[in-house]
């Protein structure tokens, strides 16, 4: 089996499972406090992409695009088996969708000049914080190669990618030649835990800086907003089995029982 | 910009989808004209539909390369269909198709796109509001492009007939699809098993939910039963997929459906933020949980204090 070379692009992106708090201009979320980390999508992402170099060898390589602390998320990924980091050094707020798949270009075409070419780029299906769903397609569309959207499972074998989609009718498949992008939907894989050694090999992996040569077009933000509170209505039915009258009172009340 | 809104539908059994229809009506108030296109045959239940809708053209791609899915291959047609119409908007619902299509235009257009608009603040310039963060968040967001191209979030507005019918005019045409747009297309559609109730949790009525309350994989005959007798789908939490309990076909939230039941019973679901972007759409809650403090309690309609696995049993008994 031929091995072979796949890209990771992660972000990160404050945790958003907790109470989310905006900074102080309302431009950005704040995560002091949540903590920050790579959306479920991509964590699946570095999962698929260190299990089939496992497989038929090659390497993972890992990116981010951020400020110095997004380094912490390539660390993550080298902590699970990605063998090298791409830093691109940007102030991601500045950045939208357009500008991200730009700058993930420029590393995919530096690197095949300098001997290593991605076979596979693996992008999340979209930013936990963002939510564009764009960066991975618009890639594709940079470089020229086919693409498939929320991808959960993936083989390769003789040049070819079969790749698993689960939709509303079940789970599609498409077998795509390579190079490819897909981006990643969580569900498919069950990511795995970073080992002591893991983490020590982290510490010490190569994370290349570089500096994007595009010059940001911005994602048209005017600002973010929390959403109005849920207004609080609740009517308790009772308390275990004895609620369940009352429960279908409800359902005929509603319509849902005739 | 122009005043045509071009809206891409999606056939669900022979109608058009739930979630498209409310793009539809989404669309109305913003356009002069609202156009659609369907990938795959548009017959007069669609139509009926459209018309219902408002909807003045359908345009109906025929090329026989899209009867199984490749998404550059849909926004050919999607290209064509824009040419045609003259559309200053796109839009479709934000569903796996809608948003991966759209995707795809935005970026061989160069476009910018925005996903999960919930409204259209302004038209002139345009600037929509739209869910990030797992609907946890809110951004205004400016599009300097024509046409602009938006996916709606999932049941943002209520799916409603226009006050005139539409003349919904068939307009069948062929998009001229490249071996470039077959590059990624379905090969092989594995079905789910049958009696899977899960299968469009976007569009059902009912929803029965289960979380971690359930205990265990083998924690969830109840609900399924329940979901059955009531001619509803199953839902779960994220927590309930990560522990293997049940697929990820089945979660509602952030990364999973969004879902807009006339009654969502959520069983021993806690109710975290992303778990709630994904059913705060739903008309009725009734939570059952043995914590009363728990979030899907207090912002539920209805609550009910206890184990899912006595209340169940019960409610299946006084069900009949």
């Amino acid at each position: 089996m031929a091995s072979i070379n796949v890209l990771v692009c992660v972000k990160r992106a404050a945790d958003v499972t907790g109470e989310v708090v905006l900074n102080a201009d309302g431009t950005g979320l704040d995560g002091r406090y949540s903590g920050y980390a790579m959306s479920p999508h991509e964590t699946a992402a570095v999962e698929i992409a260190v299990s089939l170099v496992e497989e038929s060898g090659g390497s993972v390589t890992v990116l981010t695009l951020g400020d110095d602390d997004a380094v912490e998320q390539l660390r993550d990924a080298l902590a699970v088996g990605a063998d090298d980091a791409v830093h691109v050094e940007a102030d991601s707020s500045a950045f939208g969708p357009t500008d991200v798949a730009a700058a993930i270009a420029e590393v995919v075409r530096a690197r095949a000049a300098s001997g290593t070419a991605y076979d596979l780029v693996l992008v999340g299906n979209d930013a936990a914080d963002t939510g564009s769903f764009q960066v991975g397609i618009r890639l594709a569309y940079l470089l020229d190669r086919p693409v498939v959207a929320g991808v959960q499972q993936i083989a390769v074998s003789d040049g070819v990618a079969t790749l698993h989609v689960g939709s509303a009718a079940g789970t599609e498949t498409y077998e795509v030649g390579l190079p490819a992008v897909a981006t990643v939907l969580e569900g498919g894989v069950d990511p795995r835990y970073p080992s002591i050694r893991g983490r020590m090999r982290a510490k010490k992996a190569p994370v290349e800086a570089v500096t994007p040569e595009v010059t940001p077009r911005g994602s048209g933000t005017l600002g973010l907003s929390l959403p109005p509170p849920t207004p609080n209505k609740v009517t308790v039915l009772g308390e275990g089995p004895g609620a369940a009258p009352a429960v279908v009172e409800v359902l005929r009340k509603i319509g849902v029982l005739s | 910009m122009s005043n045509v809104v071009l809206v891409l539908i999606e056939p669900d059994e022979g109608r058009v989808h739930l979630v498209s229809r409310e793009a539809l009506t989404f669309a109305r108030p913003l356009a002069g004209q609202v156009q659609a296109l369907m990938l795959g045959r548009v017959d007069e239940a669609v139509l009926a539909d459209c018309r219902e809708q408002g909807v003045a053209v359908v345009h109906e791609a025929t090329d026989a390369e899209l009867e199984s899915y490749a998404a550059a291959a849909w926004a050919t047609a999607l290209e064509r269909s824009l040419e045609a119409s003259g559309a200053g908007i796109v839009l479709a619902g934000g569903t796996e198709r809608g948003t991966e299509v759209l995707a795809h235009l935005a970026a061989r257009r160069d476009l910018p796109m925005a996903a999960n608009v919930l409204s259209v603040t302004s038209t002139d310039p345009l600037e929509v509001e739209r869910q990030v963060a797992g609907g946890a968040v809110r951004e205004q967001m400016r599009l300097d492009a024509s046409p602009a191209v938006l996916t709606m979030a999932g049941h943002a507005v209520e799916a409603s007939a226009a006050a005139a019918p539409g003349a919904a005019e068939h307009r069948p045409f062929t998009a001229g699809v490249s071996a470039a747009d077959l590059r990624a297309q379905v090969k092989q559609v594995q079905a789910r098993g049958g009696g899977d109730s899960s299968a469009d949790l976007s569009a059902a009525r009912v929803v029965v939910g289960a979380g971690r309350g359930a205990g265990s994989a083998d924690g969830f005959s109840d609900v399924d039963a329940l979901a059955q007798r009531l001619g509803g789908a199953v839902g779960v939490s994220r927590a309930v997929t990560s522990l293997g309990w049940r697929p990820h076909h089945e979660q509602v939230g952030q990364t999973g459906s969004r879902i807009a039941p006339d009654v969502y019973i959520a069983c021993g679901i806690s109710g975290a933020i992303q778990h709630w972007a994904g059913c705060s759409s739903s008309k009725t809650i009734i939570a059952i949980n043995t914590d009363a403090e728990a979030p899907m309690m207090t912002k539920a309609d209805y609550a009910v204090v206890g184990d899912m696995h006595e209340v169940l049993p019960a409610l299946l008994e006084a069900l009949g």
